[in-house]
């Protein structure tokens, strides 16, 4: 049976959103209708302009409530769900143990420009994230963390020269699409330099991935914001293991 | 800055043994910095002496001349004795058409000796010499401007980030962040710019999440600002980055284009952008003496360590940072009202009392540096997406900033990890610091923390732990503990790191007219 679900503001099946967004205009009482009528046509009706602040000659910042009555058939959603069984570190040195009798080799950077190493700190650093060690904890991996700004002929090499079992990529910035330029690229030299069956597993993280855009990136997998170095470690493992 | 009454009680014995612990850590960095040069403090010293521009394939005349002396003689003599050697020999007319010909393998370049020597060196301090009297009437102009138009209305300072990619888009979105209030503009840097070894050349329109800092866009966004400055009847200062492996040269061309504040960490480059320690140290010294001369306000990191490392875990690194980050600074001749000494609002929200904490901090920086113009650096870490708690978040961090006599205050963004901050951002942003800042601007003077309350312990606690720190760093030596992994849970040995291959030990005969007109005057 599929569940059909609407927003709820404070009354099932009211359908209450908020928007705000700034039209580049001045202060009005047209100004408002043009907010009123960009949000009904978003799908809000009655769409409810609740505040209009002008910010500068040029520009009006609006809030608007409103219903939508838009529906969504949450079984036809389709996400990317975890389709590994979650391990603690034990169980991952373990299992490396037992499915490799050496350890996992991981290769972290953040390649082009990108010179935000939050995120691949948080996965790869023992610190870690969200109260997990990071993946230099296992004992049965051997992090090599290549830090900031690596280019992706560097990063190959390096997998070639340690024998990398995944690499790990963290791309935060996304102007101009940064972060899919430079994964494209990467996952194109990986293909060159590895016949496919040596190929190490390619994973990239950040906040604006989209995580159903593995495939099409030519990447293992995506992991999306709030991933910690657990479900990171237990992807790998399912992986190399299985 | 403004006076402060002492709220914490700090014990001066203490707070003077901090000092001197910093300056026996800090004083083997400045012997180790005197002793070598980079190939960016000898770049740095052209462009003083006037050397600009770059070949068609966008490489600055400056490193073209550079490499090309290093070529036939090394970097230890330094660029001023071989280049104005070959001036004299009648090599070229001046530094361009010099730097035209070496670049084509037409010149070659020797260490003078004797009189040649002693009119080399002659030759060369009159010209930068000459570029440095620029800088000299570039901060004069600056205190012209301060009068005429009258300085920002009160502390602390509201600094505001631009960050388009294209100059041109800047310098209207800087212009209206001004008039909704900035005393402070910051264009951001390009997203690896610290790593290139040479100064981007002229107006740029690309770049990622930040603009290139290059001298034509200093000048560009410096006049736009003298406009603001005009039309809102107060100066509205510029910020850039004198950072990097560059930020010696940055540092000239920040001071030869009237900038007013540059970001110019002792540790930064070391800790975030793996540069080499040597090399770091030696850029430094060099750029903190333009800044000091040029009248600039430097900015320290110590914000940054608490993004990677616990704010509360690691609050003692961040004050060991800052009286590290003001002996180097007091070192190179710059003065109190020069030091915008870093710090962060970074605690874990969930940690129980972290208001107080946030407070401790905030007040012990404030009262270890009272006449420094603190910078205020608002959350990221804790930022998650949730722009409505970010939105509160910022509120009181903005409160701790107005109870604590901050500075500068960087405006936090509620949607800080989610987007590059849109119009509506920033406007937001403005009316939550003008809100705290009208709301409670004066509580400072009923905030007086018990005695023996968290804040003041907390305080006298974070402290110990700094002179336990600096201790164990002046023992074991700074490149040690910097290698050890001591501060942002970085480690980076000396000898690792980028840009290595541009230092050298200083030849008996090293000779750099800017260092040495620098010096003089400090």
């Amino acid at each position: 049976m599929s569940q059909i679900v609407r927003p709820y503001g404070d009354t099932t099946g009211d359908g209450m959103v908020q928007l705000s967004f700034t039209l580049p205009i001045s202060h009005s009482k047209r100004a408002e209708g043009a907010a009123q009528q960009l949000a009904t046509k978003m799908g809000m009706d009655p769409a409810l302009v609740v505040h209009a602040k002008p910010m500068g000659p040029d520009f009006t910042f609006f809030v608007v409530y409103g219903r939508v009555n838009h529906l969504v058939d949450v079984d036809a959603v389709e996400v990317v769900e975890r389709d590994y069984p979650l391990l603690t570190p034990k169980e991952v040195n373990a299992s490396i143990k037992r499915a490799l009798r050496r350890r996992l080799v991981v290769i972290g950077a953040c390649i082009g420009t990108d010179a935000h190493t939050v995120g691949i700190d948080a996965i790869l650093n023992i610190k870690g994230f969200a109260g997990e060690k990071g993946l230099e904890y296992y004992r049965e991996i051997k992090v090599v963390n290549l830090g900031a700004q690596v280019s992706v002929p560097q990063l190959v090499d390096r997998a070639v020269d340690e024998r990398a079992d995944a690499v790990l990529v963290s791309q935060v910035v996304t102007q101009r699409d940064a972060h899919l330029l430079n994964t494209r690229e990467m996952s194109a030299a990986f293909g060159e330099a590895f016949p496919a069956e040596r190929k190490p597993l390619l994973v990239v993280g950040g906040p604006r991935f989209d995580e159903a855009m593995a495939g099409e990136l030519g990447v293992d997998r995506i992991f999306g914001r709030g991933t910690t170095p657990g479900e990171v470690a237990s992807y790998l493992v399912h992986k190399v293991a299985s | 800055m403004s006076r402060t009454h002492a709220k914490l009680d700090l014990d001066p014995v203490t707070v003077r043994k901090a000092r001197s612990l910093a300056r026996k850590a800090g004083r083997p960095i400045v012997r180790l910095a005197q002793q070598h040069t980079t190939v960016s403090v000898e770049r740095a010293t052209l462009r003083l002496a006037g050397l600009s521009g770059a070949d068609g394939e966008g490489t600055p005349w400056a490193n073209r001349l550079l490499d090309a002396v290093r070529a036939d003689v090394g970097l230890e003599h330094g660029a001023a004795l071989p280049v104005w050697d070959a001036l004299a020999r009648g090599e070229a007319e001046d530094l361009v058409t010099l730097a035209q010909k070496a670049s084509a393998g037409s010149v070659r370049f020797e260490v003078p000796e004797g009189v040649r020597a002693r009119r080399a060196r002659a030759a060369s301090r009159r010209q930068v010499g000459a570029g440095i009297k620029q800088v000299d009437r570039r901060r004069a102009e600056r205190d012209r401007l301060v009068k005429r138009h009258g300085d920002a209305p009160r502390q602390p300072w509201i600094y505001l980030i631009v960050a388009t990619g294209d100059i041109y888009e800047d310098i209207p979105q800087a212009q209206q962040a001004a008039r909704e209030g900035a005393d402070v503009i910051a264009v951001i840097r390009s997203t690896g710019q610290s790593l290139l070894d040479f100064v981007p050349e002229g107006a740029t329109r690309e770049g990622f999440a930040g603009t290139y800092a290059t001298q034509e866009n200093f000048r560009l966004m410096r006049a736009a600002l003298d406009e603001s400055s005009k039309e809102l009847g107060r100066y509205v200062r510029l910020t850039n980055y004198a950072s990097g492996l560059c930020m010696p040269e940055i540092a000239a061309l920040a001071g030869l284009e009237r900038l007013d504040m540059m970001l110019n960490d002792s540790m930064y480059g070391i800790l975030f952008r793996d540069i080499n320690p040597v090399r770091t140290f030696v850029d430094q010294r060099f750029s903190r003496q333009v800044h000091a001369r040029a009248g600039i306000i430097i900015n320290t990191g110590e914000d940054n360590y608490l993004t990677t490392a616990d704010a509360v875990e690691a609050a003692h690194t961040v004050t060991t940072s800052q009286l590290l980050n003001e002996y180097f600074a007091k070192e190179a001749g710059l003065e109190d009202w020069q030091l915008g000494l870093g710090h962060a609002f970074e605690i874990d929200p969930s940690v129980p009392e972290s208001f107080r904490l946030e407070l401790a901090h905030a007040l012990l920086a404030r009262e270890l540096f009272p006449k420094a113009p603190l910078k205020w650096m608002p959350p990221t870490r804790h930022m998650t997406g949730d722009v409505f708690r970010g939105y509160l978040l910022d509120g009181f961090f903005n409160l701790v900033g107005a109870m604590t006599g901050q500075g500068i205050l960087l405006v936090g963004m509620m949607t800080e990890a989610v987007v590059t901050p849109w119009l509506s951002d920033r406007d937001l942003a403005l009316q939550n610091v003008r809100y705290v800042l009208d709301a409670a601007g004066g509580l400072r003077e009923d905030f007086h923390p018990a005695p023996d309350g968290l804040i003041a312990n907390r305080a006298r606690q974070v402290l110990g732990e700094t002179i336990d720190l600096l201790d164990k760093i002046a023992d074991e030596g700074l490149l040690d503990a910097i290698a050890d992994g001591t501060f942002g849970l970085m480690r980076r040995p000396a000898d690792g790191g980028r840009g290595l291959e541009g230092v050298a030990r200083k030849a008996d005969d090293y000779y750099n007219p800017a260092s040495e007109i620098l010096e003089e005057a400090t």
